[in-house]
C-alpha cells in the first residue's frame, strides 16, 4: 500500500494512559530513539501524585510528552500533534492540548462503559462524531496483540501487558523511526526472561505492521536529522544531571562526596541515583528528616567532604535554620532545591519557580548565599559543577534551583569527556602556625578550612557569632556588624568571578525579556519566533541569581522596557526592581506546567504593538 | 581513588601523641555557673582524653544548644557548637564521612529529648559510632527555667507555675527502645564513676549513650540529691556491674530479686534471702536491660546507675564502608566516563 510521506520540522507526541499502563516507559523509549535518529528532543513526564490512582479515573492519568525536531527544540512542546490515549480519561484530559486535525491513537478497550463513566463522557467520543476534526485511529489493541502473539507460547497476562509497546510500534511507523534501539533495549532490560522479550518485540513489530497494513494510516512523517555537534550523546534528566554533576565535581576537587537527603517529590531521583554510586566511593545517608539531611551534610563538610543535600520546597523550609548555620560557619555545601508548586504540600509533582525569594531571604538574620538556577535538564550538570567551584572557592553554602519540570524532563546531552572538564580546587589550610579559622583570603574573603585530623589546627566553630580572624566566640557589637558585612561582601564579590549576562538580539532598544531557570526553553523559543518575524526585540537568560551578573545595571539601562516571565507572582521582577529601581513588566503563570512559548509570543507581541504598556 | 583528604591525613603526626589532661584545656574561661553539674563532667572528660589512644586532632566534640552546648569550647580539640537539637545529625554526617575520628556529642535533656528527639532515636537505631553524653538536669536552663521532657509531673517551673502536666521520658528506656547498643547512666557527684563510664563508652563500637544527672543550681537545685548525695545515694541507687549480683545499700544489705517479671527489693540481713538469690547483671541481655531501665521511676526500687546494656552490632559507618568495598571488589572501581555515558548513548 502506498503511503504519503511528509516532511516536518518538528512534532509533539504524547503517550497518555493509566498510571499502570507503562506510558513513562514508551515515552522514554520514543525520546531515546528520536535522539538516536539524530533529532533534537525535549521531554516532559507528567504524572499524578497518586502512585496507582484508581484505574480509568481522570485524576489517575499519567502521560509522557516528547517534542522532537530538526532544530530549536527548547521545550517539550506547547500543543500535541499525536495523542496516544489508552483510555477515555486520558483522551478527555489531553484534548484541550491537541492540535486541530491532530492524530488520536485510541485503545478501544479503554472506552468501554465503565471507562466512559469514569471519564464522565455521556457517549463514546470514538463513535459519536465529536472527534470529526481529528484523525482518529480507534484500535482494539487487546485483540490485535492477542491475535498477533497467538502462535507464541506466551501467557495471556503477559500479552495484555504489551499494549503500550504496540502503540510505540505505531508511533515509530508514523515518524519513520527505527525499531532497533528499542529491540536492543528490550533484550538488555529483560535479559534471561525469554517470554517477556518475545512478547514485547513481537508487540512492537505488530504495532508497526498494523499501521503499515492499515489503509486508515495514510501519512508517514519524516523529520530530518539535526545539525548537532558531532560526539556521543545520551538523554538526561535534570535530576540525573545533578547526581552526575556531584560525583564529577567531587572527583575534580579530589574530595569525598557525601549526600544527606530525605525522600521528597520531585527531587528524590537524585537520591536514587547517588545511592547507586557506591563503587565510585560515594557516601550517602537517607536521613530521618530534611533537617538531618542538611545537618549530616554540614557535619560531612566540617570533616572535609564535598557535601550536598537535595530537596524540594517543603524540605527547603525545614532546612532553613541549618542553612543559616552553614552561612555563619562558612562551610562549603551544595543545597539543591527541585522546586514544586507551593505553598505547603501544594502540587507535589508540578513545577513552579516559587522559591527564589526564599533562597534569597528565607533565613533569620542577614544570611546571604549564592544562588544558581539551571536552565535545562543538561544544564543541571554544569550548574552543579559551577556551584561546587563557588562553594569551595568562597567557603559558602550554594543553593541550586532546579524545578519539577527540568528535574524530570529529559533532553539529549553531549557527553563530556571527564578529562576535558575543569579541575576544581578546594582550599585547605596548610600551615598550622598561620592558622586561624576566620582568617580570610584577601581577594575572595574565604576563611581558612582546616578539618579534623589536621594537626595543630584544632578549633571550634558553630552558630554563635565569631570574632573575625581568631574565630573565638564574640558578642561584641562592632565585631558582629563587621562579620555581617564581611559575609555579604564575600558573596557580592562572586559577581567578579562569574560571566557577564549576554544580550541576544538587539543590543539596545525598546523591549528586553529576561528569563531565569527552567523558563529558558519557552523564552528562547519565543525569542527566536519573534526575531524570525523581524521584530526589534532582545533577550537575556540568567543562571546566576545571587549575585546577579555585574553588568545587569548597564544592560537594564539600554532598554526602555523589560519583561520578566516567571512561574510565580514576580519574584525576579521584585528583585530587579528593588535592586536597580527600574520598573519591570511581569508575566506570571502558576499552572504547574512550564510556559508555552506561544503564550510568551502573544505577550511579547502585545507589548511590541502597545508601546504605552510600561509595567 | 585517593582524595586530597586521604593524602592530608596520611601526613605523619609530629606532636608525639602523648598527652595529659592539661593538653585538652583551652585557654578560655569556663562560663558555666558556679556549682553547675556540667563542670563536674568536664574534668573527667578532659582526664579521659589522653587515654583514648587517639591523637588530639582526631577528636571532635559536637554540641547542640543549651548550657551543655558550650562544652566544645572548653575542650581543646576540634569542635562544633551547632544548633538546637541537631548535634547528633551533624555528628552522624561527620562520623560517616570520617570513620577515623573519635566523635563525642554533648547535649542537654531539652536539646536531645525534645527538639532533637527524632535524631536521637534514629542515631540509636542506626548505631553510628558516637559517644553521646546527655546532661539531664530536668529543666530548660539556658532559657531560664521551663519544664523539660524529663521534668516530673507536677514540677513547678516558670512555664508550669501550677505544676507540669507532662510525664517524663525515661531516657535510658527510650535509648534501649530505639535500639542503642550501649546505654549507661551516671551523675555529676561521682567523677571517678563518670570517667569509668566515659571510658566504657569510648571503647564501645556503636552509638554509646550516657545519661548524666547534672544538677542545675539555678533552676532546679537538688533535683537529684537523693540519688547523688554521698549520704543518701547508696540506699537510693544501685550501681550495675556486669556478672555481679544486684546488691545495694549503705551496708550492702539489700538486693534485687526477680519476682516473676518484676524486680523486687529484698533484705539480705534478715535470713530470708542471700546474695545467691539475687538477680545477676548481664550487659549483653537486652531483655534484662529493659527491666532495669524501667526501675527508674519506681519509688520502691533503687535507681539503676552504670552500664545497663553493652551489646555488639556493626556500627553504621562501618556498614557503609563495607558496602562500598564490596561494590568495588565485585564490580571494580567505578569509571567516571562510563558513568557519564550511561546505559544508552549514540554517536552523532
Amino acid at each position: 500500500m502506498t503511503k504519503i510521506i511528509e516532511h516536518l520540522e518538528e512534532a509533539t507526541i504524547r503517550f497518555a494512559g493509566d498510571s499502570g499502563d507503562g506510558m513513562q516507559l514508551v515515552g522514554t523509549q520514543f525520546s531515546e530513539t528520536s535522539g538516536f535518529a539524530g533529532n533534537e528532543v525535549n521531554t516532559f513526564p507528567d504524572y499524578p501524585s497518586e502512585i496507582r490512582a484508581p484505574e480509568g479515573t481522570l485524576y489517575g492519568v499519567s502521560a509522557f510528552q516528547v517534542h522532537f525536531g530538526t532544530k530549536n527544540i527548547h521545550t517539550s512542546g506547547d500543543f500535541i500533534d499525536v495523542l496516544v490515549a489508552m483510555n477515555a480519561s486520558s483522551l478527555k484530559v489531553n484534548m484541550k492540548n491537541l492540535k486541530k486535525g491532530g492524530i488520536i491513537i485510541a485503545s478501544k478497550d479503554g472506552f468501554d462503559a465503565r471507562n466512559l463513566t469514569l471519564a464522565k463522557y455521556e457517549s463514546n467520543p470514538l463513535e459519536d462524531g465529536s472527534l470529526k476534526e481529528y484523525e482518529v485511529h480507534a484500535i482494539d489493541i487487546a485483540k490485535e496483540v492477542k491475535s498477533e502473539l497467538a502462535d507464541l507460547d506466551i501467557s495471556s497476562k503477559l500479552i495484555g501487558k504489551t499494549k503500550n509497546i504496540f502503540t510505540l510500534g505505531i508511533a515509530y511507523w508514523l515518524f519513520h523511526r527505527p525499531l532497533e534501539p528499542t529491540v536492543n533495549w528490550i533484550n538488555k532490560k529483560f535479559k534471561a526472561k525469554d517470554d517477556v522479550i518475545l512478547a514485547n518485540v513481537h508487540a512492537l513489530r505488530a504495532g508497526w505492521n498494523y499501521a503499515e497494513r492499515n489503509p486508515a494510516f495514510q501519512h508517514q512523517y519524516v523529520i530530518d536529522r539535526s545539525q548537532l555537534q558531532p560526539g556521543r550523546y545520551r538523554n538526561i534528566t535534570g535530576n540525573e544531571a545533578v547526581a552526575l554533576g556531584l560525583v564529577v565535581a567531587a572527583r575534580k576537587a579530589k574530595l569525598p562526596l557525601f549526600l544527606g537527603s530525605y525522600p521528597i517529590t520531585p527531587a528524590t531521583d537524585i537520591l536514587h541515583a547517588i545511592s547507586g554510586y557506591k563503587k565510585y566511593g560515594v557516601k550517602h545517608l537517607q536521613a530521618e528528616d530534611e533537617i538531618a539531611g542538611i545537618c549530616s551534610a554540614i557535619g560531612a563538610a566540617f570533616g572535609g567532604s564535598l557535601a550536598a543535600t537535595t530537596t524540594s520546597g517543603p524540605g527547603l523550609s525545614l532546612k532553613t535554620e541549618a542553612m543559616g548555620l552553614a552561612v555563619i560557619t562558612e562551610l562549603p555545601l551544595i543545597i539543591v532545591d527541585v522546586q514544586r508548586a507551593g505553598p505547603s504540600t501544594g502540587l507535589p509533582t508540578k513545577a513552579e519557580q516559587g522559591d527564589l525569594l526564599m533562597g534569597m531571604f528565607g533565613r533569620h538574620g542577614e544570611a546571604p548565599m549564592p544562588i544558581l538556577a539551571a536552565s535545562s535538564p543538561s544544564d543541571c550538570f554544569d550548574i552543579t559543577m559551577e556551584a561546587t567551584r563557588i562553594a569551595l572557592k568562597y567557603m559558602t553554602p550554594v543553593l541550586i534551583l532546579s524545578d519539577g519540570y527540568i528535574g524530570q524532563a529529559s533532553e539529549p546531552w553531549k557527553i563530556p569527556t571527564v578529562a576535558s572538564l575543569p579541575e576544581i580546587a578546594p582550599y585547605f589550610a596548610t600551615d598550622a602556625s598561620q592558622f586561624a579559622p576566620y582568617r580570610r583570603d584577601e581577594k575572595t574573603l574565604r576563611r581558612q578550612w582546616a578539618i579534623p585530623g589536621f594537626e595543630g589546627m584544632e578549633h571550634r566553630i558553630g552558630g554563635l557569632e565569631k570574632e573575625d580572624g581568631s574565630g573565638n566566640v564574640s558578642s561584641d557589637a562592632a565585631n558582629h556588624e563587621k562579620m555581617v558585612k564581611l559575609r555579604q561582601e564575600k558573596i557580592d564579590r562572586i559577581a567578579q568571578d562569574i560571566p557577564d549576562a549576554v544580550v541576544e538580539g538587539d543590543q539596545e532598544g525598546d523591549l528586553l525579556m529576561i528569563s531565569w531557570g527552567s523558563t529558558y526553553g519557552a523564552a528562547k523559543t519565543a525569542f527566536e519566533q519573534i526575531k524570525a518575524q523581524g521584530q526589534p526585540f532582545s533577550f537575556v537568560h540568567l543562571r546566576y541569581m545571587n549575585p546577579l551578573p555585574k553588568n545587569m545595571a548597564e544592560i537594564l539601562g539600554r532598554f526602555q522596557r523589560v519583561l520578566v516571565p516567571e512561574l510565580n507572582m514576580g519574584q525576579l521582577q521584585f528583585l530587579l526592581q528593588a535592586k536597580y529601581l527600574k520598573p519591570i513588566i511581569g508575566f506570571h503563570k502558576m499552572l504547574g506546567r512550564p510556559f508555552r512559548s506561544s503564550e510568551l509570543e502573544e505577550k511579547i507581541m502585545s507589548l511590541l504593538t502597545q508601546k504605552e504598556i510600561l509595567v | 581513588m585517593k582524595t586530597v583528604v586521604d593524602e592530608m591525613l596520611e601526613r605523619p603526626h609530629t606532636g608525639g601523641g602523648v598527652y595529659t589532661a592539661k593538653d585538652f584545656k583551652p585557654n578560655v574561661d569556663v562560663r558555666w555557673c558556679a556549682g553547675c553539674g556540667a563542670i563536674s563532667v568536664l574534668s573527667p572528660a578532659q582526664r579521659l582524653m589522653p587515654d583514648l589512644g587517639v591523637s588530639k586532632e582526631k577528636i571532635v566534640y559536637v554540641s547542640g544548644i543549651g548550657c551543655s552546648g558550650r562544652f566544645p569550647y572548653y575542650m581543646d580539640t576540634y569542635g562544633f557548637h551547632s544548633i538546637h537539637g541537631r548535634a547528633l545529625a551533624i555528628a552522624s554526617g561527620l562520623k560517616i564521612a570520617r570513620p577515623d575520628l573519635s566523635v563525642w556529642v554533648v547535649m542537654g535533656d531539652g536539646d536531645n529529648m525534645s527538639i532533637g528527639g527524632n535524631h536521637f532515636i534514629h542515631t540509636c537505631r542506626r548505631n553510628v559510632d558516637l559517644n553521646i553524653m546527655m546532661f539531664n538536669n530536668e529543666v530548660y536552663s539556658l532559657t531560664k527555667g521551663q519544664y523539660s521532657p524529663t521534668s516530673h509531673r507536677g514540677q513547678i517551673t516558670k512555664s508550669s507555675p501550677l505544676g507540669a502536666l507532662d510525664d517524663p521520658f525515661n531516657p535510658v528506656a527510650l535509648a534501649l527502645g530505639a535500639g542503642a547498643t550501649f546505654v549507661a547512666r551516671g551523675h555529676d557527684k561521682d567523677r571517678t564513676q563518670l570517667q569509668h563510664l566515659l571510658k566504657r563508652a569510648s571503647e564501645h563500637k556503636g552509638a554509646a549513650f550516657i545519661e548524666i544527672y547534672t544538677n542545675c543550681r539555678i533552676f532546679n537545685d537538688g533535683a537529684f540529691d537523693l540519688y547523688t548525695n554521698a549520704d543518701t545515694r547508696e540506699n537510693s541507687t544501685i550501681f550495675l556491674e556486669h556478672g555481679k549480683p544486684l546488691v545495694f545499700g549503705k551496708t550492702k544489705n539489700k538486693g534485687i530479686i526477680m519476682d516473676g517479671y518484676t524486680p523486687r527489693v529484698v533484705n539480705l540481713d534478715q535470713g530470708e534471702h542471700s546474695v545467691s538469690d539475687l538477680l545477676i547483671h548481664n550487659e549483653k541481655d537486652s531483655t534484662l536491660a529493659f527491666i532495669l531501665a524501667n526501675m527508674t521511676y519506681n519509688e520502691d526500687l533503687p535507681r539503676p546507675m552504670g552500664v545497663l546494656q553493652a551489646i555488639d552490632r556493626a556500627p553504621y559507618e562501618q556498614r557503609i564502608v563495607n558496602q562500598i568495598q564490596h561494590e568495588i571488589v565485585t564490580k571494580g572501581e567505578g569509571d567516571l566516563q562510563t558513568l557519564l555515558t550511561g546505559e544508552t548513548s549514540w554517536l552523532v
